[in-house]
């Protein structure tokens, strides 16, 4: 048995330690807002929060993060209350909506790191996932509006 | 005022729906034949709507969601005739049924940029329907006459009194009424919803992981698959070794099935194991030895024969022998992958009592038959539940990936998903077929366009999908955008010479307008050059009968500023296409680094006739746009001793947003009936650009993705 702390909650699998966290998610914890999609890390649909970082789930075997704090979808935020998740309401950013885990959790990855990214920052950050619909144009102004919504909340706060 | 005329006997049944709900069945008689001809008796009668007792109005959407709204596009068309209140409107995919058959295509299927324009009439009458019969029961409550009452909201209203009555408390009342023989529709100027940027309706769920895509299926019990096939395209096992793969932890079964070595396992990783494990020997079968440049050197045979001729106005043979100056010239385009971000997979329950399918198809009809021929199993016997589709493109419209998952459940007696890696899926893609054009064209001293002759060669899709077809007969697929140009060139020809070397093909989004659009457009603009003309003056001076196309060519030629002065090192390209019935103009603006291309913006127009959702309009040109892109700039299939050469995102690669252009949208406002919006925006992007980069370099680009020597 080996633990894992997902979104907050300790979970147990009994899985092969080398089984990539994806599968483990998905499969093992039946949490299937990560996604599937090129097995690689070339295409950021499966990424998720390690310690509040990025990190492709499809190529991180689970016996490596049986110590750390994973986010999920799922878990970034109760009831879509992230800014990112706001902002991409609004935006109306997702068409077939496949790869916008990825695409959140990075967001919101970015914005920790960086509250107001420039456009350069952003090419630079989310050119790490992958959208064949091309929903760009919109999550470049949704990272923006999620900045704005961030920036509110910081001050209300 | 526009009106569809019913009779009594096209509404197949009317009836309480369970907990007291009005259901309005509405067969498409009149519009199309298959309901009447297929016997849609023997069947449980359609249904789009159903109004609850709370006033929950449930909407059927027969079209599958690949990104492009339609689930919204759908509810939105239902519910402006039906003036429910679209806060408490669900829409829900319909299962597979004839009751919702495409009206363009006889069967149930998303594809060809069809949904809209096939259910606008018939689901607005639907709408209709339902709104006139809760108004009449209402009108008999109240003792008036309907005439004098008003729908808003879900409510109906008698204007005099001002008593309302809500559609859930109408439910019983109105079940009881008769159909009424014909209604009227909304004009144009009344509609509340259609035209109007409304959110979509999947956007929340699809911000917090819980949409469910065919990937997250999960039942009691499910397993998973995954199938190694023959690395030739086309080879089959000759034998094989299963005990390594069975030792793997988790792995319950190995079943050869018709596409390969099927690994069957608790979890997907398992059956990756498995799979990786396996010894197989493989027969290459035919195509062993195939390569890319054998394939380019067959068609450039065949592009000498007439084939079929689809085209042939005046005397283009002479023409040319009079022209002033000629030019010709050879163009090709490669094979295409469509990589949906969502592998292909198929969910599959096979029972000795039923079958139920869990899958992200463009193709319900289509699935439920091949599991109906796989297991034996009467039609109706076979479910399908339509997830959402991480993608579509027209790769889903197959039935590969869900012969798969029924061949797998079958042999072990479980529910089974079967998972395409990304390696499979692009490795064994129905690929946009590889063409190989001969064009010449001859312009006259004044410097008009007197001449095009456009030979084209390559593999027919419908050929393949076996509709009869006869090597040398004709395919629509692949010369639509072709022989359909609109310029008022006196002298032309266009002709397809089929030639299919074994590679699978299909449909990739806009079809053949994907690679014609990008020949005939860069073709038109070496004419123009060499008839030294403006490339969007020589268009319009051609277009007097195409208004259409010239409006959207000087929306988009406006709007980008089009002719003015540029930074320097920048050209624009301009291209225009019909399609799908939709006519989009595109305007590229362009630099190289050194020998890459960089596009900073594209400037979109489109008339598609009558809107339902401008945002959605907006979306799909932004993702047409963005998918056309990666075919114009990056990736390709190419085919060696008969395998695919490319099998991930690392050698496909796809536009990143580093390399996605600023985008500016702009509709033409119109009255004509309502055009595709989910390909129409494909076309024009690849010779928007490759003319940019001519305007640029003065050197033609005459096959894609661009590759311009460093």
């Amino acid at each position: 048995m080996l633990r894992l702390s997902v979104n907050g909650e300790i979970r147990e699998l009994d899985m092969d330690p080398a089984t990539p966290l994806l599968w483990a998610l998905r499969d093992g914890l039946h949490l299937t807002g990560t996604k599937y999609s090129c097995g690689i890390a070339e295409c950021g649909a499966c990424l998720v929060l390690v310690d509040g970082k990025p990190v492709h789930s499809c190529v991180t075997p689970i016996s490596s993060v049986a110590n750390a704090k994973i986010t999920t979808i799922e878990g970034l935020s109760p009831e879509r209350s992230h800014p990112v998740q706001q902002a991409w309401i609004e935006e109306e950013v997702p068409q077939c909506g496949y790869c916008q885990s990825g695409q959140i959790l990075a967001a919101s990855a970015l914005l920790e790191k960086q509250p107001k990214p420039t456009d350069a920052d952003i090419d630079a950050t989310m050119r790490d996932v992958l959208c064949r619909c091309g929903t760009y144009p919109r999550i470049r102004k949704a990272i923006k509006r999620a900045a704005e919504l961030a920036g509110a909340a910081d001050k209300e706060v | 005022m526009p009106s569809y005329k019913l009779t009594r006997r096209d509404f197949i049944k009317i009836s309480a729906a369970a907990g007291g709900g009005l259901l309005v069945g509405f067969p498409f008689t009149g519009l199309s034949k298959d309901a009447m001809n297929t016997g849609g008796d023997s069947f449980k009668p359609n249904a789009w709507i159903t109004i609850g007792s709370d006033d929950q109005v449930t909407l059927q959407v027969a079209s599958s969601e690949m990104g492009q709204g339609i689930l919204t596009g759908i509810a939105m068309i239902l519910a402006e005739e039906l003036d429910a209140d679209w806060s408490k409107v669900k829409a829900e995919f319909a299962p597979a049924d004839k009751a919702f058959y495409n009206p363009m295509f006889r069967r149930q299927g998303t594809g060809g940029s069809t949904a809209v324009r096939a259910f606008w009439n018939p689901l607005r009458t639907a709408g209709a329907v339902a709104r006139e019969m809760l108004v009449q029961a209402a009108a008999n409550q109240w003792e008036v006459d309907p005439a004098d009452c008003h729908t808003e909201k879900g409510l109906v209203m008698h204007d005099e009194s001002g008593r309302t009555l809500s559609y859930g408390a109408l439910t019983q009342a109105a079940s009881k009424l008769a159909v009424p023989e014909a209604v009227l529709l909304k004009d144009v100027d009344d509609f509340v919803l259609l035209g109007k940027s409304m959110p979509r309706l999947d956007t929340p769920i699809k911000v917090d992981g819980s949409a469910i895509f065919g990937m997250d299926v999960q039942l009691d019990g499910l397993l998973s698959a995954s199938v190694a096939r023959c690395p030739t395209i086309g080879g089959t096992v000759k034998s094989f070794d299963a005990e390594a793969a069975l030792a793997v932890p988790g792995v319950k079964a190995v079943k050869q099935i018709s596409s390969g070595v099927a690994v069957i396992a608790a979890h997907y990783w398992a059956a990756k194991q498995g799979r990786d494990a396996l010894q197989i020997e493989w027969d290459a079968g035919p195509n062993k030895g195939l390569d890319s440049s054998a394939i380019t050197a067959e068609f450039s045979k065949a592009v000498e024969s007439d084939g079929v001729v689809e085209r042939n106005d005046g005397d283009v043979e002479s023409s040319l022998k009079g022209a002033a100056k000629t030019l010709e010239a050879i163009y090709s385009v490669p094979y295409q992958a469509h990589a949906c971000m969502e592998p292909m997979n198929a969910t599959a329950d096979v029972r000795s009592d039923g079958c139920d399918l869990y899958l992200p198809t463009q193709n319900q009809t289509r699935s439920q038959t091949a599991a109906m021929q796989l297991t034996g199993l009467p039609l109706e016997k076979v479910r399908v539940h339509t997830t959402y589709l991480g993608g579509g493109f027209g790769r889903r419209g197959d039935d590969d990936f869900v012969k798969d998952a029924v061949e797998c459940s079958r042999a072990v007696g479980k529910p089974v998903k079967v998972i395409w890696s990304r390696e499979d899926d692009i490795l064994y893609d129905k690929f946009r077929p590889a063409t190989y054009n001969r064009l010449r064209g001859g312009v006259d001293a004044e410097g008009r366009i007197v001449a095009w002759e456009h030979r084209i060669t390559g593999a027919s899709i419908m050929k393949q999908k076996q509709r009869g077809l006869v090597p040398g007969a004709r395919d629509w697929s692949n010369t639509e955008g072709a022989k359909n140009i609109p310029y008022a060139i006196p002298n032309l020809f266009v002709s397809f010479a089929m030639v299919n070397p074994g590679i699978p093909v299909g449909f990739w989004r806009s079809v053949g307008s994907s690679q014609n659009a990008y020949i005939t457009e860069c073709f038109f603009d070496e004419l123009a050059v060499l008839a030294g003309k403006d490339p969007l003056q020589a268009r319009l001076e051609l277009m007097d009968d195409h208004p259409r196309h010239a409006g959207v060519l000087k929306l988009a030629a406006e709007q980008a500023g089009y002719g003015k002065k540029l930074p320097e090192g920048r050209a624009q390209g301009i291209a225009v296409a019909e399609s799908f019935g939709s006519f989009v103009a595109q305007v590229a603006e362009v630099s190289l680094e050194r020998s890459r291309v960089r596009v900073h913006r594209v400037t979109c127009a489109v008339d598609c006739g009558m809107i339902v959702n401008p945002n959605t309009i907006h979306a799909q040109m932004e993702s047409a746009i963005a998918y056309g892109l990666t075919a114009t700039l990056k990736s390709e299939i190419t085919i060696r001793n008969g395998r695919t050469q490319q099998r991930n995102f690392d050698d496909f690669k796809l536009l990143r947003i580093d390399e996605m252009p600023q985008v500016d949208v702009h509709i033409l406002p119109s009255s004509e009936s309502p055009g595709g919006i989910g390909e129409p925006g494909v076309p024009p992007i690849a010779p928007a650009v490759v003319n940019a980069v001519f305007a640029l370099t003065g050197k033609p680009v005459r096959s894609i993705p661009i590759r311009l020597a460093g």
